[in-house]
C-alpha cells in the first residue's frame, strides 16, 4: 500500500454527526425566545455567559499554560466599560459590547507583561492582585456609583428596545451569538498555525522554542485576546444584569471560581470540556441551590478530587473510554479505501 | 508627626504582614508549592481560636499553645494526604487543588460560623501603648506583633542552618530528587514544611483576630498581602520577607493617612511598582 493511500484527517464521523446535529441544536437555541418563558429565556443567557467565560480560561489555562485566577478583572472592566460608555458617553449599550472588548485587550497588552514577570502560581496570584487594583479603583469612581455601584438608567435600558419582551429578546441573542461565537473562536485558534503553536509550548517550552515558535508573543496574543473577548462577556453579563456594583463586578468567585470549577470537572484542556462542565454546573445549579454553602463546599470537593483522580475531567474519562470527539483538533490517519 | 506615626504603624503592621508571607515563602522553598488557601488557612486558625477562647475560657495567648499544634497537625495531615499526591511538573494540579480547599475552607467557616464579623478580645493589652514623646506612642499588641514575626524569621533562619530537618529542607529545596536518593522520605520533609507553616499560620491567625474584626471571607487578602511580602521581598529570602511586609505595612499606613478609601490599594500599587522596577524583589536568592 503506498502513502497516498492514506489521507490525513481531523473530522471523525462522530464530529461530522455532532456538527450536523449542533446545526439543529443552535437553530432550536434561536428560537428560544417563542419556546421558552422568560425566566428560562434569562437562564440560557446566563448559560452562554458562563460558556465562554469557561471556553476562554480554558484557552487560557489548559492550552497556554497562563493559570489566572484574575479573569474577573476583565469580567468588571467590560461591565463597566458599558456602564460608562452608555451613562457618561451615550453609546448604545449593544455598540458599548464592543468598546468593552476593545477596552478589555487594552489594558491587558500593558498589564501582561508585568504579570508574566512572575512564574507558575505566583502568576496567578498576581492576577488576582490586578483584579483587586480594578474592583478597588472602580469604587473610588464616584461617576459610577463608588462602591455601592450604580444602575443602568430606564431611558438608556429602553433605548435598546421599547417593549421588555423585545428587548430580553435582542438582549438574548446576543449572549447566544456572543457564546456561540467565542466557543468557535477557541476552537477556529486551536485548529490554526497559533494552536499547533500551543500545543508545542505546553509539551516542551524548549522544543518548541528552538522550532521557532516566538513563546512570549504567543502567549500575550492570547492573554490579550482572552482579555477582550472576556471583557466582551462582561459587558453582556452586567447588560442583562442592569446593575453593577464593584463587588459583583470583581468577584472572584462568581467569575473565576465557579468557572474554574467548570472546566476543571468538565475535563481542563479538552473543547468540550467547558460545555460539559457549564452544562452539569447548571443542572447541579438547578437542583441543588437550596443548599447554599454546602453546595459550593460539595463543588469544590468534586473539583479537587477530579483533579486528582481523573486530570483531564468528565469529558477525558468519556473521551478516552469511546475515543469519541466532538471538536476535531487533532489530526489522525485514515486508509483511503474506508473514507 | 502624624506622618512619622504613620511610618512606625507601618513598620509594625508589616510584622503582620511578615507572618502571613512566612508560612508562604517557607512552603515555596521547600516544595515549589504555592498554596492559594494560605490566607483561609490564616483565618481558620483564626476561628478556632476563637472557639477554644470561648469553650475554655482563657486568653487568646494561652489559647495559641493548644491552636498551634493543632494547626500544625492539620498542616501534617493536609500535605500527607492530599497536596503530596499533587506534586510534580504540572502547576496545575496543585493550584487547583489548593484553590478548591480555599472555597471549601471559606465556605465551611461560613456554613458554622455565618457571615457576622469575629474579634477575639484580648483585654487591655489591645489598648496599652508606651508613649514615645512628641505625641508618638507604640502599641504593646503591635509591637508585640512585629517581635512575635522577628523571633519566627530569626527561628526559621536557624533552624535551616541548624537542625537536621533544616538541612532536609535545604536538601529538597535544592533538587528534591537526588534527596530522596539520599535516603531523605521527601513526604514526610514537605509534611513537616506544611506542619511549621501551618503552626506560623496558626499564630498569624491569632494576632489577626486580635487586632482586627474577621469573617470566614477575610481570607484571600490575607493570601495576597503575604504574597505582596514575599515578592516585594524577594523570593527565597525569610530576611527579605520581613522587608517586603514592612514596605507593604507603611505603604499602606501612608495611604490611609491620606484617605483610607486608598490604604488598600497603595499596597497594591506598590506591589506593581517593584515588580516593574526590581522585578526580582528587593532581597532575592531564588528564581521562581
Amino acid at each position: 500500500m503506498s502513502i497516498s493511500a492514506h489521507a490525513v484527517e481531523r473530522a471523525t464521523r462522530t464530529s461530522r454527526l455532532a456538527g450536523i446535529a449542533s446545526l439543529f441544536i443552535v437553530a432550536a437555541l434561536i428560537a428560544a425566545p417563542w419556546w421558552a418563558g422568560r425566566a428560562n429565556l434569562r437562564l440560557l443567557g446566563e448559560i452562554y455567559s458562563f460558556l465562554a467565560l469557561a471556553s476562554l480560561w480554558n484557552l487560557l489555562a489548559g492550552y497556554t499554560g497562563l493559570v489566572s485566577v484574575g479573569q474577573q478583572a476583565f469580567v468588571g472592566l467590560g461591565g463597566y466599560t458599558l456602564f460608562a460608555a452608555a451613562m457618561v458617553l451615550g453609546v448604545p449599550p449593544l455598540l458599548a459590547i464592543v468598546l468593552a472588548g476593545i477596552a478589555g485587550a487594552l489594558v491587558a497588552l500593558p498589564l501582561a507583561p508585568l504579570l508574566f514577570r512572575l512564574q507558575g502560581a505566583y502568576f496567578a496570584i498576581g492576577t488576582w492582585v490586578a483584579a483587586e487594583v480594578f474592583r478597588l479603583t472602580f469604587a473610588q469612581i464616584s461617576m459610577l456609583g463608588g462602591g455601592s455601584g450604580t444602575s443602568l438608567p430606564a431611558g438608556i435600558v429602553t433605548g435598546i428596545a421599547a417593549t421588555r419582551n423585545l428587548r430580553d429578546m435582542i438582549v438574548y441573542w446576543h449572549a447566544l451569538g456572543l457564546g456561540l461565537g467565542i466557543v468557535t473562536a477557541v476552537y477556529m485558534i486551536l485548529r490554526s498555525r497559533t494552536g499547533l503553536a500551543l500545543t508545542a509550548i505546553r509539551d516542551s517550552e524548549t522544543a518548541a522554542e528552538s522550532l521557532g515558535i516566538d513563546i512570549g508573543r504567543t502567549k500575550l496574543a492570547i492573554y490579550v485576546l482572552t482579555a477582550g473577548l472576556t471583557a466582551m462577556t462582561g459587558a453582556l453579563i452586567f447588560l442583562q444584569k442592569l446593575r453593577i456594583s464593584p463587588d459583583a463586578a470583581f468577584s472572584v468567585n462568581d467569575w473565576t471560581a465557579y468557572v474554574i470549577f467548570m472546566v476543571v470537572i468538565g475535563g481542563i484542556g479538552t473543547i468540550e470540556g467547558p460545555l460539559v462542565g457549564t452544562l452539569l454546573f447548571f443542572l447541579l445549579r438547578e437542583t441543588l441551590a437550596d443548599l447554599g454553602t454546602v453546595y459550593l463546599m460539595l463543588l469544590g470537593a468534586v473539583a479537587v478530587s477530579v483533579m486528582l483522580k481523573a486530570p483531564k475531567g468528565l469529558w477525558g474519562l468519556f473521551s478516552s473510554a469511546t475515543g469519541i470527539t466532538l471538536f476535531p483538533i487533532r489530526r489522525h490517519v485514515v486508509p483511503a479505501n474506508t473514507r | 508627626m502624624d506622618w512619622l506615626n504613620a511610618v512606625l504603624q507601618g513598620v509594625l503592621l508589616g510584622g503582620l504582614y511578615a507572618l502571613f508571607a512566612a508560612g508562604l515563602s517557607l512552603i515555596f522553598g521547600v516544595m515549589r508549592l504555592v498554596n492559594v488557601a494560605h490566607g483561609d488557612l490564616v483565618v481558620l486558625g483564626a476561628y478556632l481560636a476563637l472557639v477554644v477562647v470561648q469553650t475554655l475560657g482563657i486568653g487568646p495567648f494561652p489559647a495559641a499553645l493548644i491552636v498551634v499544634p493543632l494547626m500544625a497537625g492539620f498542616g501534617y495531615a493536609l500535605q500527607r494526604l492530599l497536596l503530596n499526591v499533587t506534586l510534580g511538573k504540572d502547576l496545575l494540579p496543585p493550584l487547583l487543588v489548593t484553590f478548591g480547599l480555599s472555597v471549601i475552607i471559606q465556605n465551611g467557616l461560613l456554613t458554622l460560623f455565618s457571615a457576622d464579623s469575629q474579634r477575639l478580645p484580648a483585654g487591655p493589652i489591645e489598648t496599652a501603648s508606651i508613649g514615645l514623646g512628641n505625641g508618638i506612642g507604640v502599641g504593646v499588641l503591635p509591637l508585640l506583633m512585629f517581635a512575635a514575626a522577628v523571633t519566627v524569621i530569626a527561628g526559621l533562619e536557624l533552624l535551616f542552618a541548624r537542625t537536621s530537618l533544616g538541612r532536609a529542607f535545604r536538601a529538597t529545596s535544592d533538587d528534591a530528587e537526588i534527596a530522596q536518593l539520599m535516603g531523605l522520605d521527601n513526604r514526610h520533609v514537605f509534611a513537616m514544611a506544611m506542619a511549621l507553616s501551618a503552626a506560623i499560620v496558626a499564630l498569624a491567625g491569632i494576632f489577626l483576630a486580635v487586632r482586627a474584626n474577621f469573617d470566614p471571607a477575610s481570607g484571600p487578602s490575607r493570601l495576597i498581602f503575604g504574597f505582596e511580602a514575599v515578592i516585594i521581598g524577594g523570593l527565597g529570602s525569610l530576611w527579605g520577607t520581613l522587608a517586603g511586609g514592612i514596605v507593604l505595612g507603611i505603604a499602606q499606613a501612608l495611604a490611609a493617612q491620606i484617605d483610607p478609601g486608598f490604604q488598600i490599594l497603595a499596597g497594591h500599587l506598590v506591589f506593581f511598582l517593584i515588580l516593574t522596577l526590581r522585578p526580582r524583589g528587593l532581597f532575592p536568592r531564588m528564581d521562581g
